[in-house]
């Protein structure tokens, strides 16, 4: 109780400090002036009687210490006397200053900003209510791709019904592609895109709607008004935010189709599902139309009960997998999806880790690039500090005598590395703020979750822990030494080219040695990285993608039956075809419904005609179907023939296969040569003739096993869509306006679609690489500034610490040469330690990122030589300048200078 | 001033000071300052200055309470009087030390043979 109300009373009087000193001074006179007056009574003399009073009282200043230390926050007092010393030997030396906070705000900052990211992406969980319970249900990845991945609506059904530890389980359909939403305002039609998703699908996720209302089960079903929602971004750039747009209905697709609410500005699904792409629209998909029959179309989104575990609701899965039919009314393919090795398993794990658990490894080895930029900061800032300690020994070595204690010194020195460090914080998290709002608006990359990127308030206790930490981290080795250091040598030491000086520098080299072996870290894992990227982008893609060019297509190929519908469609692309292969500047065109490393499909695997498949088949190819020309728009090579308009309906079925698959199918049948071509494949009823082997094509990413391929002819088999490539003698973006009003003139309903260059496709594939190569890099090359910063302060200090012992040399007869080498000898002598020490470290590293490097060996020679010419360069030239100062030094002038 | 004075141990000279007050009534630092020298015999070594850090702790945890006064020779000083609750923390540290010395007491009697009778 009484302890409480002291601690209250302290507080009152640190903030009332003046009225109670007053007070106590009065007091104090009080008291002395009653025992001067008491001993003149004893009969001293007035000048005795108070040199006794005096004597009996103790020191007065003493007594006030004593007073105020145990009235008020004697440690909030000293802080404040501490912090404003600070400032005014920081105002005073400005040049250090500003180094210093610069240096820390660019090491800070960077930590900001990765900070900012990995907490985006790995710490902070989905922006979904209780987002922990979501789990994405789905097969180990394949070679099958997105058809892999998928479920039929059946399956959907039957998870459902036989699973019992899910509150619900919703899902989308997987093979929207972009554009494929017509706004019709009028004019030209308006693409835009558009996901279709289970009724349930916002209620599964805990999506409350901006305005108006979700979906309803009434909403899905066969022959319902035509419903759609808009997402925040594309009702306000489409819709000029209009606060009335619910229950208004746009021509979409051809439909009147009726908002019935927006999304909140937090819901992005492309952020979360297809990372890098963007989607304006959500339509309800009605599980008992059309789609029941399309197979695998869906992708599974479950919510479990409250307490279930992952491993439950695994276990649940697998015990509902045998009885998921592909079709229910064929009953073979009921239990396929349990048989792990071809349609494979049910299987549930966390959303979160699907949507960014593979960018696991790399955001870790980012935060390691910006731990170390920050040690490096750290070491430089330590550097700096020692060497204004050095000049700073005879203030301490005096206040030290004054009566101040080691303790007091260290506190006044962190002191000052605080206000270092929290001034460089909030600089730091200036330039953090910027990099963290350029990477938010990269809406190219293909990273998960990256336009929910923020600075929180976990990056602001992020910022504070580790400003405060790399304040005591540089603060500590100088304020030791300083306050360590006899006080007494000090005093009578010069300065110059004594002992004291000597071990400063011991210590300032060995710091030196430790920032070179971090920038040689940073540079190998750079290095590594950059060259993994160069691999990537030499990849053998299987088409060439430098200047072609895509477009969707818009095209009307209903008939009374597939036939029909296949002869109308083959004369419209005929048409197509014609009038784009005319156009000045178009060397070829072609149209598929898929595009390489965009979205796929496949229809299973088909077999050697009489040939029985093995039990275990691996997952099938991914199904194309093209016109004739596309491979050769694509820059896709073939042996054989291409596909010819008269491979119609009517004549005899042809396939085109890639080299990999049709060399896994010379395995079971016993051909001539093992040569698939000719030959003929089950693709159901007479079968298909190969008449083409085409090359190995990166289909899913530029970096994984090419898959396998089976190509179709677009007058035989039905796409999807078309996608027109065209490519051009003229880069690509000079022809999109004649490409599109040719289209046009076809078709009036062919929408403003965009005109994409394949290139495009292929940097997004690599964004994402790309993006943390930039990272890496950039962080390198901070790292590697740092270091050389470092090397020229200590080079340069121990130039003028020994600008004497120099002037005395150059008088005895030393050259100009002699001196210079001196000086740069003993730079690279620090460079050499360096480097083998961070020579020695990159190898350990290297190691641990070896799973993000492509085609490039760990040890790979030509990065680490690179590294130390590098850094030996940059070293020399650090060292060049101080030792270029070294050797003008006038003898006679360094020699009176003292 | 030659001979060794007692070093006064941590707390005590709380514990004086509200004796002093207990048994005197209200007085300025001075006063009492004076008054423990006096009953010390003067065998303390008290430094009168450090009576004002003892009297502002005493003061902040409400054991006496302080009012500027005028002295017998009119001067303004500022008085001291002890609270209820102080008479009480004095009674809980008065216990405290007698218990204290006694068994210090007991103690240092002990006989250098180990004798425990």
């Amino acid at each position: 109780m009484s302890g409480l109300r002291r601690a209250l009373a302290r507080v009152r009087s640190f903030i009332s400090k003046p009225p109670l000193d007053a007070d106590l001074e009065a007091e104090i006179a009080a008291h002395l002036e009653m025992a001067i007056e008491e001993n003149i009574q004893r009969g001293l003399t007035p000048l005795e009687a108070r040199r006794q009073a005096f004597i009996r009282f103790g020191g007065v200043e003493t007594a006030k210490y004593q007073q105020r230390e145990s009235r008020g926050l004697m440690t909030l007092d000293i802080l404040l006397q501490d912090l404003r010393y600070t400032l005014r030997t920081l105002a005073r030396d400005r040049g250090f200053t500003l180094v210093a906070v610069l240096i820390l705000a660019l090491g800070i900052g960077a930590n900001i900003a990765v900070f900012s990211v990995v907490n985006t992406l790995l710490l902070r969980p989905l922006p979904f209510p209780s987002a922990q319970q979501l789990v994405w249900i789905a097969p180990p990845p394949t070679k099958c791709g997105l058809s892999c991945a998928t479920y039929s609506t059946d399956a959907y059904d039957e998870f459902r019904m036989y699973t019992h530890s899910y509150q619900d389980v919703t899902g989308y359909f997987a093979f929207s592609s972009a554009g494929n939403l017509k706004l019709s305002l009028g004019g030209a039609p308006i693409p835009a895109t558009g996901i279709d998703v289970i009724g349930n699908f916002f209620q599964v996720l805990g999506v409350q709607p901006a305005m108006g209302r979700v979906f309803r089960p009434e909403d899905a079903v066969n022959g319902a008004a035509p419903v759609v929602l808009l997402t925040d971004a594309w009702w306000r750039r489409q819709f000029n935010a209009d606060p009335a747009i619910v229950g208004k209905a746009f021509d979409m697709n051809g439909q009147q189709t009726t908002v019935i609410g927006v999304l909140p500005k937090s819901f992005d699904f492309g952020a979360v599902f297809s990372p890098g792409s963007k989607v304006d629209a959500i339509t309800p998909l009605s599980l008992y139309g059309p789609p029941r029959d399309w197979g695998n179309i869906i992708t599974l989104i479950g919510r479990t009960k409250p307490g279930i575990s992952l491993e439950q609701a695994q276990q649940d899965a697998t015990a509902a997998a045998p009885h998921m039919c592909w079709n229910n009314k064929n009953p073979t393919t009921c239990g396929s999806y349990a048989r792990k090795d071809a349609e494979g398993g049910v299987i549930p794990v966390p959303l979160k880790d699907y949507v960014s658990g593979k960018l696991h490894r790399a955001l870790v080895v980012l935060w390691s690039a910006v731990g170390m930029i920050l040690l490096i900061a750290c070491v430089n800032l330590s550097n700096l500090l020692l060497a204004r300690a050095a000049s700073r020994s005879k203030e301490f070595a005096m206040r030290g005598a004054l009566g101040a204690t080691r303790l007091r010194i260290v506190r006044q020195l962190l002191t000052e590395s605080l206000v270092l460090s929290l001034s460089g914080a909030i600089l730091g998290l200036g330039l953090a703020w910027l990099l963290v709002f350029w990477i938010a608006h990269q809406g190219a990359i293909a990273l998960p979750l990256l336009s929910t990127l923020r600075i929180d308030g976990a990056a602001l206790a992020w910022t504070l822990l580790i400003a405060v930490s790399a304040a005591v981290l540089f603060g500590l080795v100088p304020g030791l030494r300083m306050a360590g250091g006899n006080l007494h040598e000090s005093l009578k030491d010069s300065g110059q080219g004594s002992g004291q000086s000597r071990k400063h520098d011991r210590i300032r080299s060995i710091l030196v040695v430790s920032e070179i072996a971090l920038a040689c870290v940073l540079l190998v894992g750079a290095g590594l990285l950059l060259r993994s990227f160069l691999h990537v982008l030499d990849v053998d893609l299987g088409f060439q993608p430098e200047r072609a060019a895509a477009v969707k297509v818009e095209y009307d190929d209903t008939a009374s039956d597939g036939n029909a519908s296949a002869q109308k469609r083959s004369v419209i692309f005929q048409q197509v075809l014609s009038r784009v292969g005319a156009i000045p500047g178009v060397e070829g065109a072609g149209i598929s419904d898929y595009l390489p490393l965009g979205q796929n499909r496949a229809w299973g695997t088909p077999f050697p005609k009489g040939i029985k498949p093995p039990d275990k088949l691996p997952a099938g190819p991914l199904v194309y179907v093209v016109s004739p020309g596309y491979l050769r728009a694509m820059g896709t090579g073939l042996r054989g023939r291409d596909f010819t308009w008269d491979d119609g309906p009517k004549s005899e079925n042809v396939v085109m296969i890639d080299k990999s698959f049709a060399s896994f199918l010379a395995k079971y049948a016993h051909w001539p040569n093992d040569d698939a071509m000719g030959q003929m494949l089950d693709t159901g009823g007479p079968g298909s003739r190969v008449v083409g082997i085409v090359d190995n094509v990166r289909e899913e990413s530029t970096e994984g096993d090419t898959g396998w391929q089976i190509y179709y002819p677009i007058t035989q088999a039905r796409p999807t869509g078309a996608e027109l490539v065209v490519r051009t003698t003229l880069p690509p973006a000079v022809l999109a306006g004649s490409v599109l009003s040719t289209l046009r003139d076809l078709n009036p309903k062919q929408p403003v679609a965009d005109f994409r260059p394949i290139k495009a496709l292929v940097d997004h594939a690599n964004s994402s690489r790309q993006f943390f190569m930039l990272l890496v890099a950039s962080f390198a090359t901070l790292g590697l500034l740092l270091a050389a910063l470092g090397i020229y302060g200590v080079i340069s200090y121990s130039v003028t610490q020994r600008t004497q012992e120099i002037g005395i040399r150059m008088a005895l007869g030393a050259t100009i040469s002699q001196v210079q080498r001196g000086v740069i000898v003993k730079t690279l002598r620090l460079a050499f330690i360096g480097i083998v020490a961070g020579a020695v470290a990159s190898l350990l590293v290297s190691k641990a990122i070896a799973a993000l490097l492509f085609n490039t060996a760990p040890t790979d020679p030509i990065t680490f030589a690179a590294m130390v010419l590098l850094i030996g360069t940059v070293a020399l030239l650090a060292g060049y300048i101080p030792a270029r100062r070294a050797s003008r030094i006038n003898p006679m002038v360094a020699l009176r200078n003292n | 001033m030659g001979e060794s004075k007692l070093d006064l141990l941590q707390g005590t000279l709380d514990l004086m000071v509200l004796q002093t007050l207990a048994a005197i009534g209200a007085q300025h630092g001075y006063g009492i300052a004076r008054r423990i020298e006096q009953a010390s015999g003067d065998e303390v070594l008290l430094n009168q200055g450090t009576i004002y850090a003892s009297l502002v702790r005493l003061q902040q945890r409400g054991w006496i309470d302080a009012e500027w006064g005028t002295s017998d020779n009119n001067r303004k000083a500022k008085f001291y009087s002890i609270t209820r609750s102080g008479r009480k923390q004095l009674e809980k540290d008065a216990a405290y030390w007698q218990r204290l010395s006694d068994v210090m007491g007991r103690v240092l009697a002990m006989s250098p043979e180990g004798d425990l009778s």
